[in-house]
């Protein structure tokens, strides 16, 4: 099996000079950064927050906070993990707020390692996908990966969605690589647990097997 | 090698992060437990469904609004205080 290729990202040093230009004053510049890195902004933010209203206000004051805080950018990292660390942490702050009689935080839920054995192996159809209509599939695809604990939700929003490497992904949300590992592992295997339900082989005549 | 062993390095498997040997001895393993070929393939399969699914895409007219909201207040924010870049 060949392995999954992350997602590609245009080239560090075309990113870099526009930074640069921002810096010295340049809006223009910034705001090309706004139009490159939005929509993946307002996805992680929504995946995060789980509600659309906070993910606007986080795009906003993601982008805000990189504006006003760009002098302290290094430029050792991508910018774009700087962005998603920024964004991240505005995200979990919304969530927090939004649930504050739930602990937030990106350390929960981490147990032994036996618990993310499956329990129960059924092969999915040849074409998942198929099974469903559109609107059918957004909506299990949707309420699937809600049910993840958010610090398993962002490492595989990061990681798997939006492409990050294992190590921009740890950087952006200031893990260890062998905890964003652990954590990858885990939100792959509960998803693909979860997602059994829906996809797995059917065999006429007996509803649901 | 055990089907825990298998797991533990699955992620790496998938993300191709493997020397050859353990690569080979990981497929070796595949090659007769049904189980683990089903877990590896079917998760191979949840992380495509899901980078393909294009959940929570951000609608043109809304973009279009948080672009300008974002510029406007950028705008602001050096008015109050000129030269945020400035260390």
């Amino acid at each position: 099996m060949s392995a999954i290729q992350p997602n590609v990202q245009p080239p560090v040093s075309e990113e870099l000079e526009l930074v640069r230009r921002a810096k010295r004053g340049d809006d223009a510049a910034f705001e090309e950064l706004v139009r490159r890195y939005d929509r993946n902004v307002f996805r992680i933010a929504q995946h995060i927050t789980q509600n659309r209203e906070d993910a606007e206000d986080v795009v906003q004051d993601a982008f805000l906070k990189a504006y006003g805080n760009l002098a302290q950018f290094q430029e050792q990292s991508k910018f774009y993990t700087w962005l998603v660390r920024i964004a991240v942490n505005e995200a979990l702050m919304r969530l927090r707020r939004r649930r504050p009689e739930r602990m937030v935080s990106l350390d929960e839920d981490v147990k032994t390692e036996d618990d993310s054995l499956p329990r129960e192996v059924a092969d999915w159809s040849p074409n998942p996908e198929q099974m469903y209509n559109q609107a059918e599939l957004r909506d299990i695809l949707t309420r699937t990966i809600q049910g993840l604990p958010p610090g398993f939700r962002t490492v595989f929003v990061l990681r798997d969605v939006e492409g990050l490497s294992t190590e921009e992904t740890a950087e952006a949300l200031n893990l260890s690589i062998p905890a964003v590992k652990s954590r990858l592992l885990r939100a792959r295997l509960q998803l693909r647990d979860r997602l059994s339900r829906y996809f797995q082989k059917r065999v006429s005549g007996d509803g649901n097997k | 090698m055990k089907c825990t062993e298998f797991l533990s390095e699955l992620t790496n498997y998938l993300d191709g992060a493997l020397d050859d040997r353990t690569k080979s001895e990981l497929e070796d393993h595949l090659a007769w437990c049904h189980n683990c070929y089903v877990v590896c393939d079917t998760t191979r399969k949840t992380i495509e469904i899901y980078r393909n699914s294009e959940l929570y895409e951000l609608p043109d007219d809304l973009r279009g609004r948080l672009q300008s909201a974002i510029m406007t207040k950028c705008a602001a924010h050096k008015q109050k205080k000129p030269g945020p870049q400035k260390t």
